[in-house]
């Protein structure tokens, strides 16, 4: 692995990350990959995150949806888990509270394949500082 | 794939906006959007609570995010014509009252939690693609170490673990000792009851912390970090172990980093879980293999600590806002929060609580909009009574505290302090005599039995509190309490025993009728101490089968076949056999 020795170094792994995931993109008849966020810190774990996220990383391909489905840390809403953030192509970040596996499926079913919003959405209530 | 329909409304289904518009709001707005043959452009669904109780029902048009409250059904059809056929937004249901609500959704910004929820955290390279370790680039390569540590200074950022001591000012006592070798700790010892950002944290963005180690030690001039961890976090301790093994592969940790001199390396060390070992002093001392006691400051460990040698002790929050500090510089970090405490604070909500989670509020924000915008208010919609801040170690906030700017020195001023950021919730079902009885029995548990007063102290203070609550208390006791937790405060040998006696202080302060309460009118108001209630047998309800007398375990019930039984209330343990084993609802509690 490349080592990295200088702000350049860093910057050039940084623009290889980002030129990767478009190229991710390209291979994919250039259609946007939906990214899925699993809160998978303790908290959410212990809820069933790690359930669901296994039910998506399996159900997803036999359904021919192709995304990036990726554990995350705690997303805070403790009153909420599993919670997942679902970001569709060109679309905010939608975030999803209470999603035991039949509201996976719903969400799969609904969200993705036809956009419409299902039920256990939460509005986002903070700002990043970035 | 992308959403379908060309507008989304998101109505709250909190249980205060279903109740407040007493029919199923998403059905009937589905229903009335069919009428306007709108129904495969439009669609209701519904969502998690908005936090925005007082003024519900309420409901957010998406994508246009213009939030309408206090909804009624003749409201809909406005709302339809108006917004969703002309692209009007209907003022009048906009609720924009500044003095209860901002107008926006987002109370809470967040520094230290910045990456949680947004990237793996076993992959660094989602950390790099998020801006990770140019703060330490820009350090070595742009700063000179006191020119970094001027940064961290002018930044107004004080250590999160509670103490609120400058983290700059920390750095530069450390920077000027002069030694062969200096240390950085990392204080992930969390162990607040109710408190749980740091482990947020470190499972979230493990390498946020890596990375303002590292820039510590450039700043104080040490090479070696050490992160103690409690046992307890095995997926903290997972995921901050990768993170390290990731670091080193890349060459952001070892030698010449970033092609410097630099050169920084980061051990893990686990703590077996003892309350003390957060304080800074004990921790060294269990980091050493020693027994996790404090020892009296000064020294410091600044000027000597881990192994004698001066060391830099910070909480994972403090170093999590690190990175973000160097990033958008110390100007940036001090333009948020309050006069004397800057930025932003991770909050763990907790207790009675809708919205239990955690949360990132600017210094300054009220108790209020935590507990009520954020939070989603009480539990059942009860009456709000207390929040206990700053754990075991802390105070309770009341009523009164509600409309107070949340920051160090106001929580002291008001009797409690920061902690780390615990906030326990509790409502008018919550005797304030038990709660203080909880925390001391935590202290008591937790303390390490080196000096008197916290060891000896606590313990007779938490005798004290039992006899309240068993009903045994005198007015006598309650002046006993108050003199002796002021000596305990003043005596104690560090910070575990110079705080515990804070929650029975500030809840007599505070809560005073109630203890007058369980001392003079032998009554606990909330009903929460079970001494105070007695079992009765109701004559309606009683057969008289002798179940209840059979299986008392002391022979407190009395009664003939088919005849009233009596309990004898010199007897009876109050063990509540008797209600749970009556058939016929003819035992209750008064």
């Amino acid at each position: 692995m490349a080592q990295i020795k200088s702000v350049d170094d860093l910057k050039k792994i940084r623009a290889s990350i980002q030129e990767k995931n478009q190229k991710a993109v390209a291979n994919n008849d250039n259609m946007e990959i939906i990214k899925i966020n699993v809160a998978m810190a303790t908290c959410g774990i212990a809820s069933g995150a790690k359930t669901v996220m296994n039910f998506l990383i399996e159900e997803l391909p036999k359904r021919n949806i192709i995304a990036n489905v990726k554990q995350t840390g705690c997303m805070g809403y403790c009153y909420a888990e599993p919670t997942l953030e679902i970001t569709l192509p060109n679309e905010n970040p939608m975030v999803f509270g209470y999603v035991d596996l039949k509201k996976a499926d719903e969400i799969i079913e609904k969200f993705i394949k036809k956009g419409e919003l299902v039920d256990g959405i939460i509005p986002i209530n903070y700002e990043l500082a970035k | 794939m992308s959403i379908k329909f060309r507008k989304n409304l998101l109505v709250c289904s909190g249980k205060s906006c279903q109740d407040a518009s007493n029919f199923d709001l998403v059905d009937f707005i589905n229903t009335k959007l069919k009428d306007y043959n709108l129904e495969h452009e439009i669609q209701a669904v519904q969502s998690v609570c908005f936090n925005k109780c007082t003024i519900g029902p309420n409901m957010i048009v998406y994508p246009d995010n213009v939030e309408y409250s206090t909804i009624t059904k003749d409201d809909i059809d406005d709302i339809i014509i108006e917004h969703l056929l002309n692209n009007r937004i209907v003022e009048r249901l906009v609720y924009n009252d500044k003095n209860k609500f901002s107008g926006t959704n987002k109370k809470q910004y967040r520094i230290a939690l910045r990456n949680c929820g947004f990237i793996d955290p076993e992959e660094i390279k989602d950390y790099i693609e998020n801006d990770g370790y140019d703060a330490l680039a820009k350090c070595l390569t742009e700063f000179t170490p006191e020119a970094a540590t001027q940064e961290i200074i002018k930044s107004g950022l004080r250590g999160r673990g509670g103490g609120g001591f400058p983290t700059g000012i920390k750095w530069e006592i450390t920077s000027k000792s002069i030694s062969d070798q200096k240390y950085v700790v990392c204080n992930a010892d969390e162990g607040d009851p109710g408190a749980f950002m740091d482990r947020s944290i470190l499972e979230g963005d493990p390498h946020s912390i890596i990375e303002a180690m590292a820039i510590c030690g450039y700043c104080i001039g040490a090479n070696k970090g050490i992160v103690y961890i409690r046992a307890e976090y095995p997926l903290a301790i997972k995921r901050l172990k990768i993170a390290l093994e990731q670091a080193k592969d890349y060459g952001l940790l070892g030698k010449n980093i970033f092609g410097t001199n630099f050169e920084f390396t980061i051990d893990i060390k686990y703590g077996a879980g003892a309350f003390v070992c957060g304080e800074e002093t004990a921790l060294i001392h269990s980091m050493e293999g020693l027994r996790g006691e404090p020892t009296l400051k000064p020294p410091y460990p600044s000027v000597s600590g881990y192994l004698e040698k001066p060391t830099n002790v910070n909480n994972v929050e403090t170093f999590a806002s690190i990175p973000a500090i160097i990033n958008k510089g110390a100007a940036w970090y001090s333009s948020i929060g309050t006069e004397k405490s800057k930025g932003t604070k991770v909050f763990a909500l907790a207790g009675k609580i809708n919205n239990v989670g955690l949360i990132e509020v600017p210094m300054g924000t009220t108790l209020r909009e935590v507990i009520y915008d954020i939070g989603g208010g009480i539990v059942d919609g009860k009456k709000f009574k207390a929040v206990q801040t700053g754990g075991p170690s802390g105070g309770c906030l009341t009523e009164k505290h509600l409309d107070f700017p949340i920051d160090f020195d106001s929580l002291t001023a008001a009797g409690s302090m920061m902690g780390s950021g615990g906030m326990i919730v509790m409502d008018e079902d919550d005797c304030m005599v038990a709660m203080a009885k909880f925390y001391l029995e935590f202290t008591v548990e937790e303390s390490c039995g080196k000096c008197a007063p916290c060891r000896i102290g606590n313990k007779r203070l938490h005798e004290m509190l039992t006899k309240i609550c068993d009903d045994n208390g005198t007015l006598e006791d309650l002046d006993l309490m108050r003199n002796l937790g002021v000596v305990i405060k003043d005596t104690s040998l560090c910070g575990l025993g110079q705080t515990s006696p804070n929650p029975i202080l500030s809840t007599m302060v505070n809560f005073y009728d109630e203890y007058h309460a369980h001392v003079v009118d032998h009554k606990c108001p909330s009903g929460q101490c079970t001494s105070f209630l007695k079992y009765y047998i109701d004559k309606e309800n009683c057969i008289g089968c002798l179940v209840c007398a059979r299986n008392c375990p002391v022979n407190a019930i009395f009664g003939e076949k088919k005849k009233l039984h009596i309990i004898n209330r010199e007897i009876c343990i109050k063990c509540g056999i008797c209600m749970e084993k009556c058939k016929f609802d003819a035992i209750y509690l008064k």
